[in-house]
């Protein structure tokens, strides 16, 4: 495993006798962002199902190095979703799933609640360690929100925010479990060449600051070739290609899934 | 140092909120007690307001798992039942003294809820509606045929009551219940305003996006129910030593049906809300006595008014909070000195 914080070996799932994803093979190495392409329903949000648990591989293994001492490797098969956020696989959905009707702010507290240093008991009582420990994770929640300038709404409710900004606030609150690996959904839907530009950058600066490896499914080829440093191509639940932006630009297999293939003339 | 932390806590706006409810809370005990003792407040008044109070909080234990956790439970008249035989059994059979007798009898109560939570909040979907509905009946069925513990059909006759003095006994259940709904209160909106409870909310928001946020959905489901079974156990309690005589007729559904329309009445995820109509509702239920079983027609036509009219209840989500009301004042102040 070296270095790498992600290992998934033919990884496949069969819903009835649909072969969803099938031999799905892919090394993260520490720090490393990667994009995952694809024409639509080719299996790339599965695959993010598969990894964060919402589904069971029907075969394959997925290897996770774990936060807790960032060393030990675990096999995180049949974990359940919550168990792998808190291992330091944190992600975000393609359709926005906020809290719509909390503030923005306990959106964000909410990620918190399993690094949270007091008991129920205290929390009911409100001893000195729920104040500390509040005042620590609103601060730490209000210091993220700064990051994505969105620390000015944070007492508005989630569903007020612009579509953008709701984006924004689901990486935000991804980031608040305090992942190793980000699996982002689609960050750039629905956002306009001007806020996905600014995205590029705040991926980039998150990816920084947080020693973060990242894994992204996009749509926007100016953001997948713009920062990925690899990129692997799905079609029909099967890697048709993988390698650098340049080199998956010009791979014939590649453009042939998404444009099809040339008539040849007087066929 | 200890001097700077005195400081700190001396002008912390927390603890001044604290003492001002602490106030209030203590303001409102002494002057209805007060009241009734005097007899301003006559015997049936008195009587209502203690059995609305006992509403209250049973409602408030259906407003934690229903409105603040999203499962909609319809047998809360079950976890009552229990909670009120088990308390009047203590303290008939075992001698035990009252308080302790309530607080176990809510233990006993949590336990049957964690017993019933196990394998529903295991399935996915709202099957907790459908397992509470028929643990109600059954609890009820129970109590008719478990004759030697409960006297069946017959009722429990006998429990010693929180006071037999006909001048004090009006006031003295009164505080009990009071004391009661302060505590369930205080412990229902602090868990609510910490972490477990924030994750608690998030199960109600979205279950998909909680699970993703590393919260343990299966867990909070679990714990919020076991928690509401427990008030819900002790508003039994204060039932069973408030009236001193016990039938399992009295743990109907339409029992439960009066809970589950207080709380969407006051607004599902309030607890202002909850006080609020449990009360009001407890009081008009009394003055509609006179209309017998077109009680029946009537609940449900105001349940359906609301929904028409304001999904969300009379307090939606809102609360009443003292530190709100200070920051409106300020900024009023500030306003009229603008003008």
């Amino acid at each position: 495993m070296s270095s790498n914080v992600l290992e998934v070996k033919d990884l496949s799932i069969f819903f009835g006798g649909l072969k969803a994803v099938s031999g799905f093979n892919l090394n993260l190495a520490d720090g490393e962002l990667v994009g995952l392409i694809g024409p639509n329903g080719a299996g790339k949000t599965t695959v993010f199902n598969m990894l964060t648990g919402v589904y069971t591989p029907s075969e394959g293994r997925i290897l996770l190095k774990t936060n807790k001492d960032g060393q030990s490797v675990k096999s995180i098969n049949g974990y359940k979703p919550h168990q792998i956020t808190q291992l330091g696989m944190a992600r975000t959905f393609q359709n926005i799933r906020l809290f719509k009707d909390l503030t923005v702010l306990d959106n964000v507290r909410i990620a918190f609640h399993f690094n949270i240093h007091y008991r129920v008991w205290q929390g009911i009582l409100r001893t000195r360690a729920y104040y500390r420990e509040e005042d620590r994770i609103t601060q730490e929640a209000l210091n993220l929100l700064e990051i994505f300038n969105i620390a000015d709404k944070s007492e508005n409710l989630a569903k007020n925010l612009p579509y953008g900004e709701q984006r924004k606030l689901e990486i935000v609150r991804a980031l608040a479990t305090n992942p190793r690996l980000l699996l982002l959904d689609e960050p750039a839907a629905g956002m306009n060449p001007q806020e996905t530009r600014e995205l590029m950058q705040l991926i980039e600066t998150i990816r920084s600051r947080f020693n973060l490896t990242i894994l992204l499914i996009e749509h926007d080829m100016q953001l997948v070739m713009g920062i990925c440093e690899r990129i692997m191509v799905l079609d029909y639940g099967q890697t048709i290609a993988e390698g650098t932006p340049s080199e998956i630009s010009k791979n014939p297999r590649v453009i042939k899934a998404y444009l099809g293939e040339e008539v040849e003339a007087g066929a | 140092m200890k001097d700077n932390h005195m400081k700190g806590t001396a002008s912390n706006p927390k603890i001044k909120n604290i003492l001002i409810l602490a106030g209030i809370s203590l303001l409102i005990l002494a002057v209805t007690s007060v009241l009734i003792y005097r007899g301003d407040i006559d015997e049936y008044t008195a009587q209502i307001l203690t059995l609305g109070g006992i509403n209250v909080i049973i409602s408030l234990s259906l407003n934690l798992i229903s409105g603040f956790t999203g499962q909609l439970a319809l047998g809360q008249a079950g976890f009552m039942a229990i909670g009120a035989y088990s308390t009047a059994i203590f303290v008939m059979q075992l001698h035990l003294p009252m308080a302790p007798a309530i607080v176990i009898g809510g233990l006993v109560t949590a336990l049957f809820g964690l017993l019933i939570g196990f394998p529903t909040f295991r399935l996915k979907g709202d099957y907790l509606a459908i397992v509470t509905l028929g643990f109600g009946e059954i609890i009820r069925v129970i109590m008719i045929n478990m004759e030697s513990l409960t006297g069946g059909a017959a009722g429990l006759k006998g429990i010693p009551p929180f006071s037999e003095d006909y001048t004090w006994g009006p006031m003295v259940s009164f505080i009990w219940v009071y004391v009661f709904i302060v505590l369930t209160i205080f412990l229902v909106s602090n868990l609510i305003k910490s972490s477990p409870g924030r994750a608690i909310i998030s199960v109600r928001e979205d279950e998909i996006a909680a699970n993703a946020m590393g919260v343990n959905v299966f867990y909070y489901k679990m714990f919020s129910f076991t928690v509401s079974a427990f008030i819900a156990g002790i508003g039994g309690g204060l039932y069973a030593l408030f009236f001193g005589y016990l039938n399992p007729t009295m743990f109907n559904f339409m029992k439960s049906m009066d809970f589950v329309v207080i709380v969407v009445l006051g607004g599902m995820g309030s607890i202002t809300g909850t006080v609020i109509t449990g009360f009001a509702l407890t009081y008009l239920q009394e003055f509609l006595r006179i209309l017998q079983d077109y009680r029946l027609v009537i609940y449900p036509l105001v349940l359906i008014l609301i929904m028409l009219f304001k999904p969300s209840g009379l307090m939606g989500t809102k609360e009443f909070s003292v530190g709100a009301i200070f920051q409106k004042k300020k900024n009023t102040l500030k306003g009229g000195e603008a003008q």
